[in-house]
């Protein structure tokens, strides 16, 4: 056989690159021009902001005299924005729960594990009461901590958690019911999605709060933190059934067909062949709709729960702080930032791994 | 009616394989089988052809229910065929289908795709359904990509393994819907060296397919279809030699023309 050739050399050095992404025509420069001076108009006062004229040290607000941002306002109030009005000594209970958790979750990233199957259902199923003793208490000695006293980064990690963890299984059962030959399944699964898409998270949340009490018979109360987070799974379980649903279809009716030719029942298939097709379709949508439900934990100040973002906006009013509100905000953007990369990392991880059998051997 | 039609029982218990009685289906308005009667017996060898749109593919696809009839019977393995989801499995377990386009899961390996179903419909060890199905494999000439994924397969090969996948569930009757019309012209001997040797070993088989060299092979009967209906049905020897009708006629003078 002929050797094939190489391919044409397309960079000619540092230059030809150059030419080839900046200066390809007459646009082209112009943009690379026009970025170059946004650049720097941007950039460097926001460096000399946050960086080079800020102030870390000390603990009081005179502390900060220099023209820049003042993270002492961060560091002084730290502890608070990660566990809100949480008493100061219980707070090694939060800290066990989610040492807990990331050791549960390490765990599971170890390739070859065994048993990881177990692992991943006790972190599902009982993971998630060992936290609640763990937080609320009132069990072993431990003091009561109402839901009331949550709060912070700790509160927002709670609410995302437990709705995201509760929308995908919802969430699958609603497009698999959506999807279902039986007529009445499929009224009632689409009756509820579009219901619950058609409401805005905020009435969710106010109704779950404030009507609900309404309707429930004298002396049966629920927690309000309970309350909106049962109505915050349903919302977001609608919206990720609709994301299951897309995958659904994605898949080839052959593969139903195979399925059910080799006799699999109808739970089965769907568990071994539909399913896990289906979610590799759907994984950047869930990730989106996951990313969605995280930074909207933060309208639950409006029922006067104080997430992350509600507690930094509670505290910057505090009149000895006053005028550090924009500290604030750009930690919160930075933290709920950071979370949502990770996600965003992981997802693409997790789907890298899953399309293994795309490629060639 | 006793049950003599336990999984177990061999074909010899069973007067008939496959027996359509009467039947009828639509599409919609769209009437696409009329008063099918056919019987096949146990071992037998069906090639069910056609023009396209004839309704071929939808009878061999009734034989499972992949497709609904609307009236009539269906009675595979002394099971007849009805809205009975219990029923429907059971007659798939004993019944291998072969598609036109493979349809094995893409997410699975090899082996993986014919061990799924024996082992949880048919309920065997993962150890005996990895041997069997690594039997199946080396009988398909392809044990060697036991462990690759169906993407990474020619078309020829991914047909081969799609057969092994239908044989891994030992099934009394193979269906067969146009194994080979979606293969490029060199992969298609491969696929039908296989299905000759299925057919040599005393399988049920209905086969669905335009290679009229495979009919005249193996065939005990050819069913020829158009518009919905079973028109002639005869020996290979004579449907080739001296059809009866007008349109089986029409039908193989185009098909040998080309």
């Amino acid at each position: 056989m002929r050797p094939s050739a190489p391919p044409p050399d397309q960079s000619l050095g540092a230059l030809g690159w150059l030419r080839a992404n900046l200066f390809s025509s007459v646009g082209n420069t112009l943009l690379t021009f026009v970025g170059v001076a946004l650049f720097l108009i941007v950039v460097p006062p926001v460096v000399e902001w946050a960086v080079l004229e800020a102030t870390v040290a000390g603990t009081t607000k005179q502390a900060c005299d220099g023209g820049g941002a003042c993270w002492v306002f961060i560091k002084v109030h730290l502890p608070q924005f990660i566990y809100g009005f949480y008493p100061e000594a219980e707070r090694w209970r939060v800290n066990l729960a989610f040492a807990i958790l990331v050791g549960l979750v390490a765990l599971l990233f170890i390739r070859p594990m065994p048993k990881k199957g177990w692992i991943a259902a006790f972190t599902a199923v009982v993971f998630p009461f060992i936290a609640y003793l763990l937080f609320f208490g009132g069990i072993f000695g431990l003091p009561v901590v109402p839901t009331s006293e949550w709060g912070g980064l700790f509160l927002t990690l709670i609410i995302a958690g437990v709705a995201i963890a509760a929308s995908l299984p919802l969430g699958i059962l609603l497009a698999l019911g959506r999807r279902s030959e039986m007529p009445v399944v499929q009224a009632v699964c689409t009756v509820f999605i579009e219901f619950w898409r058609g409401v805005p998270l905020i009435t969710v949340l106010f109704m779950a709060s404030v009507m609900l009490p309404l309707f429930l018979p004298g002396g049966v109360t629920f927690d309000k933190l309970l309350r909106a987070m049962v109505g915050w799974a349903l919302f977001a379980g609608a919206y990720t059934a609709e994301v299951v649903r897309g995958g659904l279809a994605g898949v080839p009716p052959g593969q139903y067909e195979a399925a059910k030719a080799l006799g699999l029942g109808y739970w089965r298939r769907m568990r071994l062949i539909i399913l896990p097709q289906a979610l590799r379709i759907a994984i950047p949508g869930i990730v989106n709709s996951f990313l969605a439900i995280f930074k909207d934990t933060t309208l639950v100040l409006i029922i006067g729960l104080f997430d992350l973002l509600g507690i930094i906006q509670a505290i910057a009013t505090d009149p000895e702080w006053l005028g550090y509100a924009v500290e604030g905000y750009v930690f919160a953007a930075a933290v709920f930032w950071a979370f949502c990369y990770a996600m965003s990392k992981y997802s693409m991880r997790v789907e890298r791994q899953l399309n293994r059998h795309k490629q060639g051997v | 009616m006793t049950r003599v039609n336990d999984s177990n029982a061999d074909s010899g218990d069973v007067r008939s394989a496959v027996r359509f009685e009467d039947v009828n289906k639509w599409f919609g308005d769209f009437q696409v089988l009329r008063d099918i009667n056919l019987d096949v017996a146990p071992g037998e060898r069906i090639v069910v052809c056609g023009p396209s749109g004839s309704g071929k593919s939808t009878l061999i696809r009734c034989v499972n229910r992949l497709e609904p009839h609307q009236t009539g019977r269906i009675v595979v393995n002394d099971v007849e065929l009805t809205e009975d989801v219990r029923q429907i499995e059971r007659v798939r377990r004993e019944v291998g289908m072969v598609f036109q386009t493979f349809n094995l899961f893409p997410h699975l390996t090899v082996l993986e795709n014919c061990t799924l179903a024996p082992i949880w419909v048919r309920k065997v060890p993962k150890a005996e359904a990895q041997a069997l199905a690594m039997e199946y494999l080396e009988r398909v000439q392809i044990p060697e990509k036991a462990e690759a994924f169906p993407g990474q397969l020619s078309g020829g090969q991914q047909q081969r393994v799609a057969i092994a996948r239908a044989l891994a569930m030992q099934p009394r009757i193979m269906l067969f819907d146009e194994p080979t019309s979606a293969l490029d012209p060199e992969m298609i001997k491969e696929v039908l060296d296989v299905m000759v040797e299925l057919a040599r070993s005393g399988m049920t088989m209905l086969v669905v397919t335009h290679e009229m060299g495979f009919a005249k092979e193996v065939a005990d009967r050819v069913v020829f279809m158009d518009e919905g209906e079973i028109v002639e049905e005869a020996p290979p020897r004579k449907f080739f030699g001296e059809p009866e009708t007008v349109r089986a006629r029409q039908f193989l003078s185009q098909i040998l023309a080309h």
